[in-house]
């Protein structure tokens, strides 16, 4: 009988600390549909553990990716500059900031973000992780132009934010950092992987005799040399999200990551973009010097422009180019259409 | 009872010795690995990169811009290591460390490369992760080694190198390309492991360009992959690029 007594003492102990460790909030864990080909040939994506998404966080962040409330005056949101339909780029060379200042870059597409294995971001590399590359376009002054201080006070001073950040984060207090890990997080769903090269690699869809002529140009050496900078069948990617100089400029206005990280050598070197969507990221380039497909192609082929620090694997450059024929060039161009994804640019879980 | 008694203290005297024997047999160490790079015993890190400050057997003055390679199969005793990129550039995966070594006398091998079994088309996501793969137009695996720079060719003007090597493959006919491992091995001797040892593996990348081919930029610089004579020359360089370094026992 004196055992029953503490059978039940212990009972009640433990039911009062069950009770306790449901009263602490956790969200909803999202679960990231991994691509067939991205789960089979890559690394697993990074996701950081002090941010791992959330139902509740990625909504949020999908909000606020959309919300001009991130911009001083109220008038941009991340959205503006990154269209959805745009591949999450904008086909002005150039972005209108919210003070109706151009920009002096042209604005990046966003996927696949969370392969980005460097986690190095934008153009020139300047931010080191998703969460803090989220900051800067808020705080840019020729972008958002925002005020971290104003904003979270607006926020916090919102008829549902305060609500919203308690679901995703437990706290309904907002702070840059919650700002930043909420948008992060909505950035890291945002991918591409349904293109008809992707359905190709997977069985699901044939190419054209055009269309394979120009893979096998942009991974042949001699020819195109494509592959070494832009992933390959293995690296479906379509880039090594590493930073070259690929033979635009003599000379340079726009030092790239050599105004990063101060080092000469790095001067003139900008981020390899993927080569997905590319029908929907017109112009091209950082700078967005060039319109067309056509324009980056001949580039290649014909058009580099040999300074200190271009990268070796711009061969040819004393010859101008890889010297591609109309033909070649055309096949080479049919086979980057490839990987156009149509069902991203539609995907209504990006849309707000 | 007793019957019992007796059984638990047998048990417990014989779990007590076996656990003896264990320690006494099974005593291991540490091993770390660590490669170093070095121009004819000059050594070379990612500082040294971007400038011109070497001169090759051929006389052709070189600067180093990309260098990274993969040694697999990396054999210390019984235990062994699948494979490793090494990548001089950015610093990554120049030491590592083989836990539960025995102590004893030890051989100390490893691959440059892989070899034709283990080079395997797309199979390694790390790998291909950093863009390390070789196309399947030239026998698909993985490059061995990417060794990017400039050169001062005739007239004095910087010229690009891509002293890339893979697997030989003449694909003359691209219906039946023909492949020949060109992986090598490397064996650097026998060790005594007595304690945790941090073993230096050198590269001479100098003797990529020397030792037996001397190797003429101006003529082999680019597009490399296919050329299938230009990979045995680099196979046979190769061979004398590595060689025990420092050995330090703690």
């Amino acid at each position: 009988m004196k055992n029953i007594g503490i059978y039940l003492l212990i009972f009640f102990f433990l039911m009062r600390c069950s009770s306790k460790e449901e009263e602490v909030y956790t969200p909803v864990p999202y679960a990231l549909e991994i691509p067939e080909l991205f789960a089979d040939k890559l690394i697993a994506p990074i996701i950081p553990s002090d941010n791992p998404l959330t139902e509740e966080g990625v909504a949020l962040g999908k909000k606020l990716f959309s919300d001009k409330i991130l911009s001083g005056n109220q008038t941009q949101s991340c959205a503006d500059c990154h269209k959805v339909k745009e591949a999450f780029s904008d086909s002005a060379a150039f972005s209108l900031g919210a003070q109706g200042i151009l920009g002096k870059r042209n604005s990046m597409p966003l996927f696949n973000l969370a392969w980005n294995f460097d986690e190095r971001f934008a153009w020139d590399g300047k931010e080191f992780g998703l969460e803090n590359q989220v900051i800067e376009p808020i705080v840019n002054p020729l972008e958002m132009h925002g005020d971290l201080k104003e904003i979270v006070k607006k926020l916090n001073e919102h008829n549902n934010y305060p609500a919203l950040f308690q679901s995703a984060f437990g706290s309904s207090k907002i702070s840059p950092d919650l700002v930043a890990k909420a948008v992060a997080q909505f950035m890291r769903t945002i991918i591409s992987a349904n293109s008809k090269f992707d359905n190709f690699l997977l069985g699901k869809s044939t190419l054209t005799v055009e269309e394979e002529n120009g893979f096998n140009i942009f991974m042949s050496e001699e020819k195109g040399d494509c592959f070494h900078c832009h992933g390959s069948t293995n690296n479906p990617l379509w880039t090594d999200n590493k930073f070259h100089n690929n033979g635009l400029d003599e000379r340079f206005i726009d030092l790239g990551l050599g105004a990063i990280t101060g080092d000469p050598s790095d001067n003139g070197k900008f981020k390899t973009p993927s080569l997905r969507n590319l029908i929907f990221t017109a112009p091209y380039m950082h700078d967005g010097r060039f319109s067309t497909l056509e324009e980056v192609i001949n580039h290649y082929s014909e058009g580099l422009q040999f300074s200190e620090t271009i990268d070796p694997l711009m061969k040819s450059v004393h010859q101008g180019g890889v010297d591609l024929n109309e033909e070649e060039k055309a096949a080479l161009k049919a086979f980057l259409l490839t990987l156009t994804d149509e069902e991203f640019i539609e995907n209504p879980a990006f849309e707000n | 009872m007793k019957k019992i008694r007796y059984i638990f203290f047998i048990s417990c005297f014989l779990l007590t010795a076996c656990s003896e024997d264990n320690d006494r047999f099974l005593e291991t160490v540490d091993v770390t690995f660590r490669f170093t790079q070095n121009w004819k015993g000059i050594p070379i890190t990612a500082s040294d990169f971007n400038e011109f400050k070497f001169t090759n057997q051929n006389g052709d003055l070189i600067g180093i811009e990309r260098l990274r390679y993969l040694v697999s199969n990396i054999t210390i005793g019984s235990v062994v290591k699948d494979y490793q990129l090494i990548d001089v550039g950015e610093g990554t995966g120049l030491e590592f460390v083989v836990d539960e070594v025995t102590k004893g006398l030890k051989t100390l091998n490893f691959t440059f490369g892989f070899k034709n079994e283990d080079n395997l088309e797309g199979s390694y996501q790390d790998l291909n992760s950093v863009s390390f793969n070789v196309p399947e137009l030239l026998g698909g695996g993985y490059h061995f080694m990417q060794f990017d720079g400039k050169y001062k060719d005739h007239n004095n003007q910087d010229a690009n190198f891509n002293y890339h090597v893979i697997r030989a493959a003449d694909n003359t006919d691209p219906t039946n390309v023909i492949l020949e491992d060109t992986s090598f091995e490397v064996d650097l001797g026998e060790l005594e492991l007595n304690s945790s040892t941090v073993i230096e593996i050198k590269m001479d990348v100098s003797e990529w360009f020397k030792n037996p081919n001397t190797w003429s930029l101006q003529q082999f610089n680019t597009r490399l992959m296919p050329n299938f004579g230009a990979q045995k020359l680099m196979e046979a360089n190769g061979q004398s690029v590595f060689s025990l370094g420092e050995i330090k026992f703690n």
